[in-house]
């Protein structure tokens, strides 16, 4: 019997990052893993995190696991390339937080060059979610990592014109974020677009929800996107982040259920989301990562 | 929304003049600017007065040829033309227009299958136009089995309901809305339904002509219509297409709808 295989009519946009191992998201002419639809041109990447501090809110499961390395960025982030095959560092910039250490831009752009020289790989930076501070911190870490092809985020509707435009001059990509919700996702892009942005450098997150935590909302949210895209919608034909392990070592049963407990929300969550079209996945538990990465070569 | 830009027609009086003067770069403008208005297609009818329609066909083909690959409709009553047009075609090319009549359509879905063209077929025959859509229906069903006999796929057909002037034949025009929507049960894959928009506001006062155009187009984008032969230059006509077909859900939502329309 013919297998009836849907054909689309657009494909989603590759998106490279970094340069001395540049890495390849995207470009996906069907839904993934439905076998005979994508060829999966460019498999999902697996990101760990990195801080420029202790993780406090960390449970302790996740803390040891990275030992001494947590309070040196440039030893984390070794450990998780060299010990754990992360394929991309994602720094997060929690120390520059008003309400934490208020770390400065300066100090912020050190922690970035330090992590830069210590592994090749491509680098995400995030900031710590205040938004004028980020765009101060974000600001000067673009022009610190200039030609290193990074992922820089978060823009959202109310704060993207100095992070693109700090991108746009230092030649990085752009995450925009939208609230789990898909209008605002495209209008977001096209405002992008409109300071001249490539939308080739645009990765689209929509705010990620753990498992039992709103994850559904999330998961249909990137599925529709992921078909918008792919049915021609150009402002929606970017590849998706989803910061998976954040989200779920959030969620009480990862703070205060078994040792295991933890390891088993993050991998649930960050299965779904590689099914619903998630290209990076953004992690935190070596184990974590370990099955997640043997999940998408099964599935690939 | 299939959008075939419609003026390239020596109806009007600066494409008659540059088809007499072989002013190849006031076609090629004219094309270029309605390939940057959004046209998928483009509508080339050498008009009236030409002295010789094919050479003019073949010429004006070529000269757009030049500049663009867009798909052309090729739009002549007479079959000499049409082949000209046909043959001097690169890109894509559109038949406009076949109508219920068996000789006509013997030879013009012969010249689609030679030429891989699509075909825009008029629900009128011999008899004229059908002043009900059941009558309408009933050519376009003679225009869908020809289209299946001659082994051209129908989802390469584009039935026109022909849309009268209002101000001549009011009553037609929701008969015309009836037909766009029932024309889809007439095959699998169904066939694409497309109007002559302009003709809808012949003859009406000047100052209503777009008003009346863009309300219906409007209305006919509600019932499911695929193509249009419209002026694309007119802003405010593709804004109501744009919402038109935002309010029918064909695109996603977003404030700046229309921006991002126009960066498809």
């Amino acid at each position: 019997m013919e297998r009836l295989i849907e054909k689309w009519q657009d494909r989603i946009s590759e998106v490279v990052i970094g340069t001395k191992k540049p890495i390849k998201i995207g470009g996906e002419t069907g839904i993934y893993f439905i076998d005979g639809e994508d060829k999966c041109p460019n498999p999902p990447v697996v990101a760990m995190e990195v801080w420029d501090m202790e993780p406090e809110p960390w449970p302790d499961s996740l803390k040891s696991r990275f030992g001494k390395a947590l309070s040196d960025p440039a030893e984390w982030a070794k450990l998780c390339v060299n010990e754990f095959s992360a394929d991309i560092i994602c720094l997060r910039l929690a120390a520059t937080h008003p309400d934490s250490k208020n770390a400065s831009a300066g100090e912020a752009g050190k922690t970035l060059e330090k992590v830069m020289k210590a592994v090749s790989v491509p680098l995400i930076v995030i900031g710590s979610s205040a938004p004028e501070k980020d765009n101060e911190v974000m600001a000067h870490c673009a022009n610190v990592a200039k030609g290193e092809n990074c992922l820089f985020g978060i823009a959202t509707q109310a704060n993207y014109k100095t992070l693109a435009a700090a991108c746009l001059s230092s030649g990085h990509a752009i995450i925009s974020e939208a609230p789990i919700d898909i209008n605002i996702a495209k209008q977001l892009n096209i405002l992008i677009c409109d300071m001249q942005f490539p939308a080739d450098k645009i990765v689209i997150h929509h705010a990620t929800g753990a498992l039992g935590y709103g994850l559904e909302y999330t998961y249909s949210i990137m599925e529709r996107t992921r078909l918008a895209g792919l049915s021609g919608d150009k402002m929606l034909s970017m590849p998706m982040i989803s910061f998976a392990g954040q989200e779920s070592w959030r969620t009480k049963e990862a703070k205060t259920g078994g040792a295991d407990t933890g390891v088993l929300w993050e991998t649930a969550t960050a299965a779904a989301y590689l099914n619903s079209g998630a290209d990076i996945l953004v992690m935190n538990h070596p184990k974590a990562v370990e099955e997640i990465k043997k999940t998408i070569k099964q599935l690939a | 929304m299939f959008l075939i830009g419609e003026r390239i027609n020596g109806m009007f009086k600066d494409v008659a003049k540059a088809i007499k003067e072989k002013d190849k770069a006031f076609i090629q403008n004219l094309a270029l600017k309605q390939v940057a208005c959004g046209s998928s297609a483009l509508d080339v009818n050498v008009g009236p007065s030409s002295d010789n329609p094919k050479d003019a066909m073949e010429w004006l083909v070529r000269t757009i040829g030049e500049v663009s690959n867009i798909p052309l409709a090729i739009d002549t009553t007479k079959q000499d033309v049409m082949e000209a047009g046909l043959k001097a075609c690169k890109s894509k090319a559109i038949i406009n227009s076949v109508n219920a009549n068996e000789e006509k359509m013997k030879n013009l879905f012969g010249l689609a299958g030679k030429y891989k063209a699509s075909v825009i077929g008029l629900t009128m025959d011999k008899a004229g136009i059908p002043k009900d859509s059941e009558g309408r229906m009933e050519l376009a069903m003679k225009i869908v089995a020809s289209c299946m006999e001659y082994g051209v796929d129908t989802s390469e057909l584009y039935l026109d309901a022909v849309i009268l002037p209002v101000n001549v034949a009011q009553p037609h025009v929701k008969e015309v809305l009836k037909t766009i929507r029932d024309s889809k049960l007439l095959a699998q894959p169904a066939p694409k339904t497309v109007v002559g928009l302009s003709n809808v506001s012949q003859g009406s006062p000047a100052q209503h002509r777009n008003l009346i155009n863009r309300t219906f187009l409007a209305m006919a984008v509600a019932n499911g219509l695929d193509a249009a032969i419209l002026d694309v230059t007119d802003k405010e006509l593709m804004d109501t297409l744009i919402t038109a077909e935002l309010l029918m859900e064909k695109q996603l939502y977003c404030d700046s709808y229309l921006d991002a329309y126009r960066k498809k």
